[in-house]
């Protein structure tokens, strides 16, 4: 992310110092308000192990074979061997009832905060996707000569660019999510996706009009039509252009999906909410819920590099 | 020289620009098959308006244009299906720069005809070969030069297999270095009997590739006639006067 040359060291030693007196001054402050740092608590949200009992499912006697734990019933009708487990309190030859406890067995659990940042993940993707046709579609409308489609894109834009995406989660949960019967992820989905179209078709609008006409001139003059034109020759031209631009929005969506955890969806936001309130300790929840955000987010701008250079191989 | 049936008939042109400008102020001219024609006159004479109209790049708000007995002004006519007859090459090229050379000619017939990938490369390949850029159907348009460029871009109108081909000024954004090469193409391709269209301010090429010269000036045409009589004897003033600034 940071390179370092030679000549600016000492801006870069600037830098470092700054930073750290950032990190100095956060650490101070929480100091001077006897905030009980707990980190150890953090990761159980994260992936914890969770034991799991293995129960008897009839009644018989235990032996060892090896590792092995082996129970057969009384009539020697029924036998069992257990050896998937981690520890086990019994010894061998020993009688047990049906339900009861014979070994344990540890499992990783996926914690509430990872599965947040699954359902975050998840929201957003499904957003983007549908975000690109909506905005695909609504841009070719917006340049289109057809007034009809240009009105009924500028409108959507309009609405969609100048309310706020809160009030249309809102909207979209209490009352399109009501009359469609929508559940709350759906709601939420559309709502960001929608809300994200608009926003997609300005930027293609404007990708679309930085090509030169001469382009579409002379894919015309070749006998293709319109829509092939603008499938093999403008398109690719254009959403090449706006990739940087779009990367900024996708990056912006995966940030606005959190206000969808105000309808009740229990994204990376509403489980950093329910820990906090589950164990006091906001701060490094917070933190590592902005953290986790920070990852998405930086990964997705990673990918749309990778895809940037790929489609330089033209320039 | 002139004896193919007419393929392009123009009657009575005229184009009207949205600001109330006059374009082509009643254009009529008939074209035979295998004919060279070229359209010389000053800039803003209406010559690339007229050589746009030719394939519905510019619509036209009165008169006739026939090309190959389908009339385009006709609401009927599949616009697209005319075009695929007549290819058209451009002053700033407009070679697709997305896609390598290769991509660039076999674009068309891939989508249009529905030709398969190796056939299309097939053909392209000849055509390729046939410009001098045999090797280069891998580069991407950035990497070659104007004149490579500009000699993919016939390839590409003529892998449309045209009857009729519209060059527009096709060398006056080249180094003069390069105008030779594309030339030379364009040569080639009059010999073989293509009908050409050309708007060109080379004279050397109108003197020896046309076999008609088209003077137009303020949207009408002024004077036309084999490039002996207009080169060496033009009768209109306005001509004497062009030919008297540009040779």
């Amino acid at each position: 992310m940071f390179k370092i040359d030679k000549d600016n060291l000492l801006w870069n030693l600037v830098f470092v110092l700054i930073v750290s007196s950032i990190v100095y001054f956060v650490y101070y402050s929480t100091k001077k308000v006897d905030y009980i740092w707990r980190w150890e608590r953090i990761p159980e949200y994260i992936i914890s192990k969770e034991k799991v009992d293995i129960r008897a499912p009839f009644a018989g006697v235990l032996t060892f074979e090896g590792k092995t734990i082996v129970l057969s019933s009384k009539e020697g009708k029924q036998t069992l061997k257990i050896d998937n487990y981690d520890e086990t309190t019994i010894s061998d030859k020993t009688d047990v009832y049906e339900g009861d406890v014979v070994a344990i067995q540890k499992k990783y659990k996926i914690g509430p905060l990872t599965e947040g940042l699954w359902n975050t993940l998840y929201i957003s993707f499904v957003s983007i996707l549908i975000a690109i046709v909506i905005g695909i579609i609504t841009g070719l409308c917006r340049i289109s000569k057809n007034p009809v489609l240009k009105k009924l894109a500028i409108t959507y834009i309009e609405i969609i660019r100048g309310t706020p995406l809160l009030v249309q989660i809102f909207i979209f949960y209490f009352f399109i999510g009501t009359v469609f019967k929508l559940d709350r992820v759906t709601s939420g989905i559309a709502a960001l996706a929608i809300f994200a179209g608009a926003y997609i078709a300005e930027i293609v609008r404007a990708g679309i009009q930085s090509i030169p006409k001469g382009q579409m001139e002379a894919s015309r003059s070749l006998g293709m039509n319109y829509f092939q034109t603008m499938r093999y020759v403008i398109l690719p031209q254009a959403l090449k252009r706006t990739l940087p631009p779009m990367a900024g929005q996708f990056i912006s969506l995966i940030k606005d999906s959190s206000l969808v955890s105000v309808i009740s969806i229990t994204d990376l936001t509403k489980a950093g909410r329910e820990i906090v309130s589950s164990t006091f300790s906001p701060f490094e929840v917070w933190f590592v819920v902005a953290l986790m955000y920070l990852i998405l987010t930086s990964g997705l701008s990673f990918l749309v590099q990778l895809l940037e250079r790929r489609l330089a191989a033209s320039d | 020289m002139i004896s193919g049936n007419v393929i392009i008939k123009a009657e009575n042109v005229v184009k009207i620009y949205h600001n109330g400008v006059k374009a082509l102020k009643g254009v009529s001219i008939d074209i035979h098959q295998g004919e060279v024609v070229v359209i010389i006159g000053p800039s803003g004479s209406g010559k690339s308006t007229f050589l746009r109209t030719l394939n519905h790049l510019e619509t036209i708000n009165e008169g006739k244009i026939i090309i190959d007995g389908i009339e385009l002004t006709n609401s009927k006519t599949n616009i697209n299906k005319v075009r695929e007859e007549v290819g058209m090459v451009f002053q700033q090229f407009n070679l697709f720069p997305h896609l390598t050379a290769m991509e660039n000619i076999t674009l068309a017939p891939r989508v249009v005809k529905k030709m398969k990938k190796e056939e299309a490369e097939e053909i392209a390949q000849k055509l390729l070969d046939r410009v001098g850029l045999g090797d280069r159907g891998g580069s991407y348009p950035s990497q070659l030069s104007g004149g490579q460029q500009q000699r993919i871009a016939i390839a590409r109108a003529l892998a449309m297999k045209p009857k009729i081909m519209l060059f527009d000024e096709p060398t006056s954004a080249l180094d003069p270095e390069m105008i030779g090469e594309v030339l030379d193409v364009m040569k080639n391709l009059a010999k073989e009997g293509m009908t050409m269209v050309v708007v060109t301010h080379e004279m050397g090429f109108a003197r020896e590739v046309a076999d008609r010269i088209v003077f137009m000036d303020d949207g009408s045409i002024i004077e036309m006639g084999a490039p002996e009589e207009i080169f060496k004897n033009p009768k209109n003033d306005r001509l004497k006067q062009f030919l008297g600034q540009i040779l």
